[in-house]
């Protein structure tokens, strides 16, 4: 039964369209992205043990590609656009791991922290993207008839770039590369000991986990058609580590429910109607006492509780 | 015998102190070389800048003629320096033979082939097989690691190592904590292992280590007081008085 829970989710995502409302839509394509960069996280923090506490630079860099390589007025095409911000991604965390790997524990979070606020003050501060306001993207790629624009072939676009790394991550998992990475998670000194190279296999983890960030961030720029400095900065990491944390570290699953319970609960706690307008105007209190709520009572996350049941 | 690995004036010096001073030492296959002393004379320190843990504050460590004195510690294990560690460090989560699997993955290890599952390959699987049945864990290799008994986790730790296929075994205290009987049985495991490896054992057992040495090293501060064969080292009178007798 678990086995296929994957796979009858992503049919269930599949059929969605059919019964959901423009503004319904838009929840849920924002789910599937941050499930992406959830996924992208947990490489790292479930897979790997290493905590990184600057992820959304490369979320955000990802992001800014999208707009800055796109052209002033004509649709740029969605392809070069998703590989180009994969790639600058995947490079900036060759640099960024290539550092901060020699590093470990607090010392690795804190470096990783300081190249994500590095990258933010630079957009931040400069004219490159805007400053402070950020930048629109003011027609939204395609790619042959595949319109970035369109509510309903995003929507598709955006469940196959998850479906995909969900897919990548899971195959990963079972492979050598992913038995090395589970090795150095519990031992690393062990690792070595038996003759693996185990920074290399670390950098390999951080710049893929960087490139599916950038992913993630090129299809949230693309679908908000605006970014700003704010996507690459902490609270953005701190957020994606919650929803893996929430969901469940060691789980490629827990990573999507995390994503998807934090943005509900985000969601739910900022609607007026159902909360009032003092506790949706503060939203963050309400979901910061229920994330400190769950996590001392589901320690394993969410994907504690189906693992409990049976 | 010409020795597989050597060390000739290798030295480590942590700011004012140094634990290993100007130790030069010879390792040959089919023999166990133990080495003996306090604690704090320097044994462990002395295994791992032969295993490549520390960099040596000076000196060179040579393997069958190559110098491999400046190579990391995963490229020394590659080429055939295997160690076990004085505190258990296997893999709890995993099975026994996962565990082991794992460690001989590190020569086959093809990381990009994402499409193979590490459990498809069948030479490392043969491998920790070989290793599981020498060290004589072949009927427990389903079990978690971390559910086996102390004796069996330290043998677990010389079947992780023998997974690697080293020619060298540098084993940190793989006696610690046993009882007899699991003492006599890794015995009987590193004899079966003497005749195609070059064995370095430190060990604090000194029956075990004069009924299974064929040469002894006697480390006092950092440095070699002696080093010969047990018998003479038993009549040495500097070893008598700065080590044996205190027992």
């Amino acid at each position: 039964m678990a086995r296929w829970l994957p796979w009858i989710a992503a049919l269930l995502l599949a059929a969605l369209p059919a019964v959901l409302t423009p503004y319904t839509t838009d929840l849920v394509v924002k789910i599937v992205i941050f499930a992406v960069f959830a996924l992208s996280l947990e490489l790292l923090v479930g897979m790997t043990g290493l905590v990184s506490l600057g992820h959304a630079a490369f979320f955000g860099l990802g992001a800014y590609v999208a707009v800055l390589a796109s052209p002033e007025s004509d649709p740029g095409n969605l392809l070069v656009l998703l590989l180009a911000a994969m790639a600058v991604a995947a490079l900036y965390a060759l640099f960024v791991g290539a550092l901060s790997l020699r590093t470990k524990g607090v010392y690795f979070i804190m470096v990783t922290l300081a190249f994500a606020q590095m990258a933010y003050f630079v957009f931040h501060d400069t004219k490159v993207g805007g400053g402070s306001d950020g930048i629109y993207l003011n027609v939204r790629p395609v790619l042959g008839p595949l319109d970035g624009g369109n509510k309903l072939h995003f929507y598709y676009l955006a469940v196959a770039a998850l479906v995909g790394t969900y897919g990548l991550l899971a195959l990963l998992r079972r492979s050598r590369f992913g038995h090395a990475l589970a090795g150095i998670r519990v031992n690393e000194q062990r690792m070595r000991a038996a003759g693996f190279a185990t920074y290399r296999y670390k950098l390999a983890a951080f710049v893929l986990a960087g490139a599916l960030a950038g992913l993630a961030g090129c299809l949230l720029a693309i679908k908000d058609g605006v970014v700003n400095p704010e996507l690459l900065a902490w609270q953005e990491s701190g957020a994606v580590l919650l929803m893996i944390i929430l969901g469940g570290l060691g789980h490629l699953r827990g990573a999507v429910i995390g994503a998807a319970a934090f943005a509900l609960l985000k969601e739910l706690y900022a609607t007026p109607a159902l909360v009032g307008n003092f506790l949706a105007d503060h939203w963050q209190l309400t979901l910061g006492l229920t994330i400190i709520a769950f996590v001392a009572l589901l320690p394993k996350g969410l994907i504690g509780l189906l693992e409990r049941r049976r | 015998m010409s020795a597989l690995l050597s060390c000739s004036g290798l030295t480590r010096r942590f700011g004012g102190l140094t634990a290993v001073n100007g130790v030069t030492l010879d390792f040959a296959p089919g023999q166990v070389h133990a080495v003996i002393g306090t604690n704090g004379a320097g044994k462990s320190t002395l295994i791992n800048m032969l295993s490549g843990e520390l960099p040596a504050s000076d000196g060179r460590i040579t393997l069958a003629g190559d110098d491999i004195t400046g190579w990391p510690q995963a490229r020394r294990a590659r080429a055939g320096v295997g160690r076990s560690y004085q505190r258990t460090t296997i893999f709890p989560e995993f099975t026994v033979f996962e565990n082991c699997r794992l460690s001989a993955q590190a020569a086959h290890a093809r990381p990009w082939a994402l499409w193979e599952t590490a459990s498809a390959c069948a030479t490392s699987g043969r491998i920790a097989h070989e290793a599981l049945a020498s060290a004589g864990l072949a009927d427990l290799a389903g079990r978690a690691a971390g559910s086996l008994s102390h004796g069996g986790k330290r043998q677990l730790e010389i079947a992780m190592c023998l997974a690697t296929e080293p020619r060298v075994l540098l084993l940190d205290e793989p006696l610690a904590g046993m009882g007899s009987e699991e003492t006599d049985r890794m015995l009987e495991l590193l004899a079966r292992l003497k005749p195609g490896h070059a064995i370095l054992l430190v060990e604090h057992d000194m029956d075990a280590v004069f009924r299974i040495a064929d040469r002894i090293t006697v480390m006092v501060n950092g440095e070699v007081i002696a080093s010969d064969a047990p018998a003479a080292i038993r009549s040495n009178r500097d070893v008598q008085v700065a080590y044996l007798g205190e027992h």
